[in-house]
Formats: C-alpha cells, sequence, structure tokens
C-alpha cells in the first residue's frame, strides 16, 4: 500500500518544516518527503494519491487526556466509538484515563484497553494506570506492573489524590519509572457540593460555585511536594490564570512540572452556563475572563506546555437532568482543532506552536514515539483544511455522546483526512 | 400588556409588567374578602401544583389561588411522585403535560429547574422557587404588600437581612425591585454573603444596625438552620446577638419602617416575637396578598376576560 500526499503545507514543528512538501507512505512507514512534484518521478507501483492543495499536512494530532468509558460504561463511548470520534478530529493517539469499571489500577484492566484498541482502534491508544487502588486515594497501584504492561503515565484524574502523605509518597515511587503523575487538581473540601465556577454568575444562578482556589491550592502544593521529591508532574486541565502563575514559578526553578489546557477552558467563561445548560457543565468548571486571559498567556510563552480535550462523554440520560445532578465533562475530540485554530486567528500562537501542543510537545512530555513526521517513523498524518467554515453538528459526531455546548458554533478548520499507520482513518464525508 | 408566557423570575420583567400584574392583583383581593369566594374566571381550566420540595405557604397558597378562580387544581408532592421510582423529571413533566393541564406551578430545591421544564414543555411554567435562584411571586406579592402599605415604590429604601447565599426570596426581589427604582442593601455575616452580588447593584453591610437606620422596610430571612454544618456559623446565638431584628434595634429605625419577612419565621432567631407581632409587621398581610398575586399572575398568563370577575 503507497499513499502520496501532495500539494499541501507540511507543517512538522518537531522537525522544524513549515513549507510545501509532498509526502510518499510506503508500507505504512514515512519513505520521504520532497519539494512539490519531485516525488511524481519516482516509479510508484499504483499509489494512492492524496490532493493536499490549500491543506496543511501535519502529524496526527495526541490527545493526552481523554475518557473512553470501557470498560464499564459503554453506553458513553467505546474504545471503538472514542477512536473513531478521535480520528475524525485529527487525532491519531490518545491517552485514556483510568476511571472505568473496573478502574484501571491493575495489569489486567490496562492490557484488556490495549487489546481491544488494536482489533478495533485504528488509531494509538495509551493507557493511564491509577495512582491509587480503585482512585480511592488509600494506597498506590502496582506502578511497576501496570508500566510493564504499557501504562503511559499515573493519574487519579476525577478523583485528585487530597491525601498529601500519599501523594508525596506517590511521587517518590514514581522516580523508578520516570513516568509522570497526571494530577486534576481540586481541594474537594472548597468544591462539594458544587457545580460552575465561584463568581457572580453562580452568585446570580444560585448554582454552587468552585473556586479557583481548590485549584490553586492543590497545584502549588504539589509543586512542593515535587520540589522535595523529585519525580515529574503534569497538571491536567488548567483552568485557573493564578495556577498558571503558579506552574510559571515552578518551571522557572527547573521543576520538572507540566501542564495542559483544555480547548473549552480558553473559549468560553461561565457566563455559557446561564439558561442551565448541563453542557456547560465540567471539571473544573468554565471560568473567569480573566482566567483566560492568563491561560492565553500562558499558552503563548510555554508556560501551557500542550492542549488535551479531557474528552468525556456522557449519555443524554446523564445530562437532560437537573444542572446540579449532571454529569461533569464534555466531548472534546471532534472540536479541539477549530477551537485550537482560533488562538492562531487571535494571533496567540503561530499556526506551527498550535500544531507543536498538539503534537510534538506531549510526545516528548509521555516519551510517545508520535508526533512527528520523520522518515521511517509510522505515517500518523492530519490533512486539514484551516480556511474551511463550518457549523459544528454533534448529530455527526462519530462519539457516541453529543454532550458538547459548541452545537451550532460557526467555526473554521477543517479535518479532511486522517491517516494512522499510513491507513486512511478518516475522511470528510463532505469531500 | 401582555405577560411573558412563563414567569420563571422576575428577572427581565418589564417595570410595566410589573404594575400590571400588581394592579390585577389588587383586583383580586377583593374576591377573598367575599362570603362566596369564588369566580368562574378559569372554570374548565387545569392547573398542575408540582412540588418537589416542603412548603405550606406557597403550595396552599397556589391551591387556593387557582380555585378562587373555578381552575381544578391537582397537587403533586415529591413524595408522592413518579421520581420516586427513578423517572427523569423531564419525562415527568412531558407525561403531566400530556394530560393536557393549562399551567405547571413548579418548585424543586435546584437553581434552574424551572427554566430547563420550560424548554421541554409548552404548557406554562411559574417558578414557585428552584433551588437558590429565584422565586418571583414571592417577590411580587412582597412588593404588592408594600405598595399597599407605603404606596410609591420608587425611591424606597429596601434592607434585607440574613442568609443571602442560599435565599431565592433575595434574588428574585432584588431583580423586581431594581425594576421598580428600590435601594436595596443587603446584611448578613459575610459568610452568606455570596461572591460578586454588588453586581446586582445592592449594597452590602455586615451590621444590622447600622442597615436599618435610613430603611423604609426591613425584610428579615429565615435562618436555615438545617445549614449548621457547612462552617457557616458558630452557632444560632451568636447569629441572633448579631442579626435578630429586636425592639431595641427597631429604635435605631425610622418609626413607620414596614417589616416583612417570606416565612416561615424561626421565632427568636432572625426575629423577636414582640416585633412579629407588632403593627409594623405586615408578614400575615403578605401571606394574604399571596394569593391575589397568584390568582392575577394565573388570570393573565391564562387569558382570562374582565368580565367574569363579577
Amino acid at each position: 500500500m503507497t499513499v502520496l500526499i501532495k500539494n499541501g503545507t507540511v507543517i512538522d514543528p518537531a522537525n522544524n518544516i513549515n513549507t510545501a512538501k509532498d509526502i510518499l507512505i510506503i508500507k505504512g512507514i514515512i519513505k520521504s518527503i520532497e519539494p512539490p512534484g519531485k516525488l511524481d518521478t519516482v516509479n510508484l507501483n499504483n499509489p494512492q494519491i492524496i490532493d493536499a492543495k490549500g491543506c496543511i499536512v501535519c502529524p496526527g494530532l495526541i490527545d493526552m487526556h481523554v475518557h473512553f468509558r470501557e470498560p464499564g460504561f459503554e453506553y458513553k463511548e467505546t474504545i471503538e466509538s472514542g477512536c473513531q470520534s478521535a480520528a475524525a478530529g485529527g487525532f491519531t493517539s490518545v491517552a485514556v484515563m483510568p476511571n472505568t469499571n473496573p478502574v484501571n489500577d491493575n495489569r489486567s484492566v490496562t492490557e484488556l484497553i490495549l487489546s481491544l484498541a488494536k482489533s478495533k482502534g485504528g488509531i494509538k491508544v495509551h493507557p493511564i494506570g491509577a495512582i491509587t487502588q480503585g482512585l480511592a486515594g488509600k494506597r498506590l497501584s502496582e506502578m511497576a506492573d501496570l508500566r510493564d504492561a504499557g501504562a503511559i503515565a499515573f493519574s487519579d484524574d476525577g478523583c485528585p489524590v487530597m491525601n498529601s502523605e500519599l501523594m508525596r509518597r506517590a511521587f517518590e515511587y514514581s522516580k523508578m519509572f520516570n513516568l509522570p503523575l497526571i494530577q486534576h487538581s481540586e481541594m474537594l473540601d472548597l468544591t462539594e457540593g458544587g457545580c460552575m465556577n465561584e463568581g457572580a454568575v453562580s452568585t446570580e444562578l444560585g448554582l454552587k460555585g468552585m473556586p479557583t482556589e481548590a485549584e490553586d491550592i492543590m497545584v502549588y502544593r504539589d509543586i512542593a511536594l515535587l520540589e522535595k521529591t523529585g519525580g515529574r508532574l503534569h497538571v491536567a486541565h488548567i483552568s485557573s490564570g493564578n495556577s498558571v502563575d503558579l506552574v510559571r514559578h515552578a518551571k522557572a526553578k527547573g521543576l520538572p512540572v507540566t501542564c495542559e489546557v483544555a480547548p473549552h477552558h480558553f473559549t468560553l467563561t461561565d457566563e455559557a452556563v446561564r439558561g442551565y445548560d448541563t453542557n456547560t457543565k465540567m471539571s473544573p468548571p468554565l471560568r473567569s475572563n480573566k482566567d483566560i486571559k492568563k491561560i492565553k498567556e500562558g499558552l503563548k510563552d510555554g508556560t501551557i506546555d500542550i492542549i488535551a480535550t479531557d474528552h468525556a462523554p456522557h449519555d443524554i440520560t446523564d445530562k437532560q437532568v437537573e444542572y446540579q445532578n449532571a454529569c461533569f465533562g464534555i466531548v472534546g475530540l471532534e472540536t479541539a482543532l477549530p477551537l485550537s485554530l482560533k488562538l492562531v486567528d487571535e494571533k496567540i500562537l503561530s499556526m506551527s506552536d498550535a500544531i507543536r501542543k498538539l503534537t510534538a510537545t506531549p510526545a516528548q512530555i509521555f516519551n510517545l514515539d508520535a508526533g512527528n513526521l520523520s522518515i521511517g517513523k509510522e505515517a500518523d498524518v492530519l490533512i486539514f483544511n484551516p480556511d474551511i467554515k463550518y457549523s459544528i453538528d454533534v448529530s455527526k459526531f462519530h462519539s457516541k455522546s453529543k454532550n458538547s455546548p459548541f452545537d451550532g458554533w460557526k467555526v473554521k478548520g477543517k479535518v479532511f483526512h486522517t491517516l494512522a499507520r499510513g491507513k486512511i482513518v478518516y475522511t470528510d464525508p463532505d469531500l | 400588556m401582555i405577560i411573558p408566557k412563563n414567569i420563571l423570575g422576575t428577572k427581565g420583567l418589564s417595570k410595566e409588567e410589573i404594575v400590571t400584574i400588581l394592579d390585577s392583583a389588587e383586583a383580586f383581593k377583593e374576591i377573598s374578602t367575599r362570603e362566596i369566594k369564588k369566580v368562574p374566571t378559569l372554570r374548565g381550566r387545569t392547573i398542575i401544583n408540582l412540588f418537589f420540595e416542603p412548603s405550606t405557604r406557597t403550595r396552599t397558597s397556589f391551591e387556593i389561588a387557582g380555585k378562587r378562580l373555578s381552575a381544578d387544581v391537582i397537587n403533586i408532592s415529591g413524595s408522592t411522585s413518579s421520581t420516586v421510582k427513578g423517572e427523569n423529571l423531564i419525562d415527568m413533566a412531558l407525561n403531566l403535560e400530556a394530560m393536557n393541564p393549562d399551567l405547571m406551578i413548579i418548585r424543586h430545591s435546584h437553581s434552574g429547574v424551572a427554566e430547563m421544564l420550560s424548554k421541554f414543555i409548552k404548557c406554562p411554567i411559574i417558578n414557585a422557587g428552584d433551588g437558590h435562584h429565584e422565586h418571583p411571586t414571592q417577590a411580587l406579592l412582597d412588593l404588592y404588600t408594600i405598595r399597599e402599605a407605603i404606596g410609591d415604590l420608587h425611591g424606597l429604601n429596601v434592607t434585607i437581612v440574613g442568609d443571602i447565599t442560599h435565599s431565592r426570596v433575595v434574588r428574585s426581589n432584588i431583580y423586581a425591585m431594581k425594576t421598580m427604582g428600590i435601594n436595596v442593601t443587603l446584611v448578613g455575616p459575610p459568610t452568606m454573603i455570596p461572591l460578586g452580588i454588588e453586581n446586582m447593584g445592592v449594597h452590602v453591610s455586615y451590621s444590622l444596625e447600622d442597615a436599618v437606620l435610613d430603611a423604609d422596610v426591613i425584610m428579615m430571612l429565615r435562618l436555615q438552620t438545617e445549614r449548621q454544618n457547612e462552617f457557616l456559623l458558630p452557632s444560632i446565638r451568636e447569629y441572633s446577638n448579631l442579626f435578630c431584628l429586636t425592639t431595641k434595634i427597631l429604635k435605631r429605625s425610622k418609626d413607620d419602617v414596614l417589616i416583612i419577612h417570606p416565612g416561615p419565621v424561626n421565632r427568636g432567631i432572625e426575629i423577636t416575637l414582640d416585633v412579629m407581632k407588632s403593627d409594623k409587621s405586615f408578614i400575615l398581610n403578605q401571606v394574604t396578598n399571596g394569593v391575589a398575586i397568584r390568582m392575577a399572575l394565573m388570570y393573565l398568563l391564562l387569558g382570562g376576560n374582565n368580565d367574569s370577575l363579577n
């Protein structure tokens, strides 16, 4: 199987490429990248030609924070449907959080996820193991066994590790593997019963607020512990402006701290909660303009390393209820690219830096063999047209769940083709 | 004057709409003083009272209002509703709507429920209180009571005292009072004053003694004693020492100050018995007026005609 991608602009931040090139893929491997037209003369055996005119050709995107719900909550998402959603969004590698049922705190669940991903996924799925057994925050999980089975990081996402002694020991223990601990930073005693950002809007709506300080305190606690213990900290879905400052300060000290932001946290504020649409309910919650401003500064100066979606599919049954009772989270894979490209329009990031935060940098932080278009590597490639405008239509999502606040939004930037391991796993149906 | 299809809150109600409602209530108040307290205005109409939270005053008030207008009123309480069996709230509302009621009155402990249901059902809705969000009929009956006792609402100073954070009565009153040109001061311990409430155009004070000085109206809120485990107060005793409306405090206020309270009252906690029973207290007038306000809203929402009043 031979694929020739022609006439596109290749942006491969890992290799500092940002120019018109053609790409030749043979048997799933990137064989050569050459100036336009040069590969036409190569004697190819009936190649499949993809015309990428007007498009950007970049490494397949990497999302280090998704929930694929399998095993346990297959009515919300499966590994198969999650991978289809990822491919439709331009992603070829994802890392799945361990809050399944059973929890991914042991080798057998990790192996199950990898085996389902292999047979049904099409893209690369990386399991994240639990920091503590059962996400209960009581006892460390068997990190060595999880690592051996294929876990690439550890997290109790959704159930922050509240016990500081346990977190300290987790940092220490994880040093044996040099794998990052991903924290959902939230002091639960400050957010109990909360369902949106605390502020003037929560006051008006009569909904219990979740203050940004709940995030800041845990981010700082973890940084303080890390400074003592060593190890690696990755702050999940940063949403508070002050937390961005804390991470910047820690990085300036040379501490091994990285962080991610979800597109909704630089796109929407808590004003979106008016009207009580439960698709605006997520944790951490949508914050204020002040926070967004600091998040954008953090994206610009590199404090925020990567963009990750926190793709959290929930069935309508779990969302079409009282705001207070609705599940936290929104799907993100199929809206991440156009929302991230808004940062390019706003001149927060260059196109190359936006792509870097979705490819090269996550690969580097989590030590994945992906996120670049180097010759000899498996061909995980995204071809998208950055200029096409369209309306987001949740009914067309490939995810099983449609819980997105962006339904009907007019956006720019459309995925045309996604290739994983050289195989086309998604093509825009409108092409 | 056409008022909105639903009364989900006082937010967004115009001055004209509020005046229309208050004026209509005046006409309806008289009916409750008759020997035969019933007019045929809403004969053949069905009103469902859907109360997911305990309520004596509000539920009864709506029921009486409906019955005095000859509507058929059905009461459903949380404990007798099928949500106990796990039915989704929206499904339940759709099922009730399938029986063709003309109006649904909804009370729920979660903010936003009335607004959420209004997006799924076509039947008009009156919000009878949703969580800590809004309780529009209470605010309207408060305005009615103040207008009846004092006259012109514009420029009055109203002081509202108590747990502001957890009060839907406060939010509805702020919207309605600001619309009518009333100055609102909120008083309570800082633990019970929510972040950013000043954005709603109110003054905030932590001192009851100061806040009663210029007040034309003092509205006391019930201290929700069930919230004692939320670190909000050291004790009810201390709360009372600081925020109970006593005869002594009242000596600092205007002679003709009006005292109201949405009820139910915790005697001796937020208001002393002698103040509650004093001639400054209009607490029972509020309850009487509540029926008139609700009759007026039912009439206005269901498009009854004036002729049937007689």
